[in-house]
């Protein structure tokens, strides 16, 4: 398969899971229980299953709540975790097996951009040298006049001023700060950047400021995003579609319009009702009773069961699989299988 | 927060005036009496030739008659000896100005081969983890249970035996460096190990990471200079420590030989005199130790509450 | 008349070099079981009013001149020790992050059980039963065992009604929250806010609510101030702030929200960043970042007015409504 393939996504990603082992060396897996000593290992499953494709030119935002999973499939995507099974395909090519000198072609299309402009920033740098460096490891042999017309055309793009380019990050305000790490991300030409939580840290008024630019970026650059966040309203207004992640795993999958006009799984539902509105006066939200299950000790059946009002003991027993729905939209849920949620 | 607008373009000396260490420095009256201190010794001891009168290495300018004298302010000193002489006759100001020198170059060369073992095990320690972090931190915990004299004294002890106390002499300087540095590097290996540890998660090295930098680059292009801090801070504290155990092993008469005497030979040396009356030999050298030591450790103490307030407190 | 009536409050910072004003003249006041929230982005001094109002402000901080009245006390001129009778039993605080706020070494009930023993003298085993049916009235299931139980066992969402539970012990007339839900999940939050709304309704207890987020203030609160850099420039009741902003800077804010603008387009932006506390320009703060500004208000610092149902700092606010009003009759 190659790009021409009408259909084919840039990004996929293929039953992907990562777990990570809580006890890390032998002995802490020893465990003293009912007078033996038993080993155990411990895991936290980050990422269960999960599967979906980013087409070229979309902007594709992952929500959920903390410890969902979502921030992990950002990093397995970007390759700073290596996945425990499933796989990454760029552009039709695996991605997550290759190393070093292999991976570079692909790290360069493949840029990030990070939820804390204040660590995301090497504080010992100018903010010329954080944005050569790039550009000086990726095309080698540039000359230096074209390596610095980069970095001045990258800073003019992202509204930084290039005279400030001596300056350190600290002298710098978290809104600038994160232009700034959006004009490393685009010194390299990059195709498709994944964007953690890239507002959240963000003021109101600097949040529309750095948004309008990744926008203006998208359609200038022909860039695709990978969007984690727990802003629903910014899905609403960012992205193409939405996947909404539980526990690590995929809940609901659609287009964005469909996903706020007509969510489906009940953990959609009382996401967007929880989302404080601002001109209504009576809030009038899902409220979820139960448990929280850890990621540690992974249900058996359908992760949101505990949390769940239209649980019964099929849900308690089998996961749910994302199921096609007639308007495009996948949906792991018993409940909506069976038409019994009213 | 920032305010660029307002800020004019600031000169380098500038910026360092009114930087936070420097700021934090013209307000602690300690900090300043214990760097000028130690300039004032560390520039006399490098101006020792000019300044001393004597040369002590030269056995031809000792002259018996003038042995253990007691310093100008005493009954019985003698103007040319401010500090008196020693059971050889040498002149002790001038001993003591090229035993300083000594006893810092000692130190100061001994931190640098420390800094550069601890600095690079640590490095990589932290950096790669898993096995190799393992491996390394074990050696560094089996080298810290022998205590630094004692390895030093086995080595020592040893080396002398070996070449012969001529040639060991000759090269005692070097060895002590190396033993000194060799023994004590895993101070470094830890803290320079903790530090990259905390930086590693830190989302700028994922950053370099994402823009396939190599790891050689990115532990010392972007770890190390964010790492600086808790080594300038340890590097006072060990320089005070290599100068006392410097000190040590000489007084033990493993260290530099009486000939090219360091502080520690020079108080060892006076020693036997200490209770017929010479107690200059012993005592003035020895006040000259504490008060290195002593402004070195002050200059650390300052170092670490401007650079790392939560760091090793408590 | 009100609970608690601030005055011309002013808190300066002595920084190094010279000494900043965090908080410029504010002054409003709040009735019994009024709910009040106070927005603005960080840095525009809301955490501070916070604090400040309990007098808890310290050094390098101070409050300069001012007056903080709670029924009939200036708690900025108080001593410590009455104002310790004060603190935590009539005015209650709840802050951004729950796991901070609890002692993690000592259990819920030794905490809540020391919290009212400090202010009443109560035995142990009926400061535990006041304890269990405050758990209870904040719906925690099993309150006996939470008692024994430590923060670290608990969750995120749990911590912080636990911490509302605290905050309710000795049935203050005035809570204080401090971003109480920013740290938590969207559904966690909601729950919280509910909980916290209900909770102040039915005992008739005021709420000062301090978040940068609108769609909250818009949901839990009857009156909202605009804080921008030290300064309060617009007042008035909350539907009619939301529905109907007037300072440009108000407006901005509900304007720069994603869910104000048609999906895929530009958002409405406010230029610039909110000025450091060291360098807030003269006039209007708002000044350089401002659409309207005329000269004006770059020299003379514009007093709160009533326009309509809120009051507003700004100079232009009368030509900026004309000019919005022109511009809708001929849309």
């Amino acid at each position: 398969m190659r790009g021409d393939d009408i259909g084919q996504p840039l990004l996929e990603i293929r039953h992907l899971e990562k777990r990570f082992a809580l006890d890390q060396g032998f002995l802490e897996t020893l465990r003293f229980r009912k007078g033996h000593i038993t080993r155990e290992r411990r895991e936290v499953h980050a990422v269960n299953d999960v599967s979906l494709g980013i087409a070229r030119g979309e902007a594709l935002c992952v929500v959920g709540e903390s410890g969902c999973g979502k921030s992990t499939v950002a990093r397995l995507i970007a390759g700073l975790l290596t996945p425990s099974s499933g796989s990454v395909h760029y552009d039709g090519t695996r991605i997550d097996t290759l190393s070093g000198r292999a991976l570079r072609p692909f790290r360069r299309k493949m840029q990030m951009i990070f939820q804390n402009p204040y660590a995301s920033l090497n504080p010992r740098m100018t903010i010329q040298q954080t944005l050569e460096e790039p550009v000086r490891n990726h095309f080698h042999g540039l000359p230096r006049a074209q390596v610095e017309d980069k970095v001045a055309e990258v800073m003019r793009a992202v509204g930084v001023d290039p005279n400030w380019a001596k300056r350190y990050p600290h002298e710098f305000s978290g809104g600038q700060r994160q232009r700034i790490a959006i004009a490393r991300a685009l010194t390299v030409d990059p195709d498709f950047v994944v964007a953690d939580e890239p507002i959240s840290a963000l003021d109101v008024s600097i949040q529309a400021q750095v948004l309008n630019l990744m926008l203006e970026a998208k359609d200038e650059r022909g860039l695709t995003y990978l969007f984690i966040t727990h802003d629903l309203s910014v899905v609403q207004h960012f992205g193409t579609r939405v996947a909404v992640l539980y526990l690590g795993t995929l809940c609901e999958l659609a287009d964005t319009a469909t996903l706020f006009a007509n969510p489906r799984h009940p953990y959609t539902k009382a996401l967007l009702s929880a989302v404080p509105q601002l001109k209504d006066d009576h809030p009038n939200h899902i409220r979820l009773r139960g448990e929280i299950p850890t990621p540690i000790n992974m249900p058996t059946g359908c992760p949101f069961k505990s949390r769940c009002s239209y649980a019964n003991d099929r849900c308690g027993a089998e996961q749910p699989r994302p199921l096609r729905q007639p308007d495009g939209a996948l949906v792991a849920c018993h409940a909506v299988e069976e038409d019994r949620l009213g | 927060m920032s305010n660029l607008s307002t800020n004019p373009e600031k000169t380098r000396m500038q910026k360092m005036w009114h930087s936070n260490i420097a700021y934090s420095f013209r307000r602690n009256p300690v900090a300043i009496v214990s760097l000028a201190v130690f300039l004032l010794i560390a520039l006399s001891t490098l101006f020792a030739p000019l300044l001393a009168p004597f040369d002590p290495y030269d056995m031809t300018q000792f002259n018996i008659l003038d042995s253990e004298l007691p310093p100008a302010w005493e009954q019985g000193g003698e103007a040319r000896f401010v500090f008196g002489t020693d059971a050889q006759g040498r002149d002790l100001w001038s001993a003591i100005l090229y035993g300083t020198r000594v006893s810092l170059i000692i130190g100061i060369c001994a931190v640098a081969v420390q800094a550069l073992l601890g600095i690079t095990i640590g490095l990589v320690a932290g950096y790669v983890g898993g096995r190799v972090d393992s491996l390394l931190m074990r050696l560094a915990d089996v080298q810290l249970s022998f205590s630094t004299l004692m390895v030093a004294i086995i080595f020592l002890a040893i080396s002398q035996a070996l070449f012969g106390s001529e040639t060991f002499n000759e090269y005692a300087l070097f060895i002590l460096v190396i033993v000194i540095g060799v023994a004590e590097w895993p101070q470094y290996a830890r803290t320079v190990r903790a530090t990259v540890l905390a930086e590693k998660r830190k989302e700028y090295v994922d950053a370099a990471r994402v823009l396939a930098f190599g790891p050689l680059r990115i532990m010392i292009k972007h770890i190390l200079p964010n790492s600086i801090s808790p080594i300038f801070v340890i590097s006072t504290v060990q320089v005070a420590n290599a100068i006392i155990s410097e000190a040590s092993l000489s007084f033990l008469g493993l260290g530099m030989p009486v000939s090219q005497p360091s502080l520690g030979s020079l108080i060892s040396s006076g020693f036997d005199y200490i209770f017929s009356g010479s107690w200059w030999i012993t005592t003035i050298p020895g006040i000259v130790l504490v008060v290195l030591v002593l402004v070195i450790n002050l200059l650390g103490d300052w170092l670490r509450d401007v650079l790392n307030p939560k760091l090793y407190k408590g | 008349m009100s609970l608690l009536s601030v005055r011309d409050l002013v808190v300066k910072f002595a920084m190094r070099d010279q000494t900043v004003t965090a908080l410029n003249g504010i002054s409003f006041d709040l009735n019994r079981g009024e709910r009040m929230g106070i927005v603005g982005e960080s840095g525009a001094g809301k955490s501070i009013t916070g604090f400040a109002i309990l007098n808890l402000i310290s050094r390098p901080g101070f409050i300069d001149s001012g007056h903080v009245m709670f029924d009939g006390m200036d708690l900025a001129h108080t001593s410590d020790k009455a104002l310790r009778t004060i603190r935590g039993n009539r005015i209650a605080m709840i802050f951004q992050d729950p796991m901070v706020t609890l002692n993690p070494v000592l259990t819920i009930g030794q905490q809540m059980v020391e919290t009212l023993q400090a202010h009443r003298s109560l035995t142990r085993r009926d400061a535990e039963k006041i304890a269990v049916a405050k758990l209870r009235e904040v719906y925690i299931p099993a309150p006996e065992e939470r008692l024994q139980q430590y923060p670290h066992e608990l969750s995120g969402g749990m911590r912080q009604r636990i911490i509302i539970a605290i905050a309710l012990l000795l049935d203050p007339q005035l809570i204080i929250a401090d971003e109480p839900t920013t740290a938590l999940d969207v559904t966690i939050q909601a729950d919280i806010m509910e909980l916290l709304l209900e909770l102040c309704q039915s005992n008739n207890v005021s709420l000062i609510l301090i978040t940068h987020d609108l769609g909250v203030v818009s949901q839990m609160t009857e009156r909202t101030l605009v804080m921008y850099a030290g300064r309060i420039i617009e007042s008035g009741r909350t539907r009619a702030i939301i529905n109907d902003p007037q300072h440009p800077y108000t407006q901005g804010l509900i304007k720069a929200l994603p869910q104000q603008t048609l999906p895929g387009e530009r958002l409405k932006q406010i230029p610039g960043n909110m000025p450091a506390l060291s360098a807030i320009p003269p006039g209007c703060p708002f000044n350089p970042r401002c659409e309207y500004t005329v000269d004006r208000c770059r020299t003379t610092i514009p007093e709160l007015v009533r326009v309509g149902p809120v009051e507003v700092a700004c100079h232009e606010v009368q030509r900026m409504n004309r000019d919005t009003e022109t511009e809708e009759q001929t849309a």
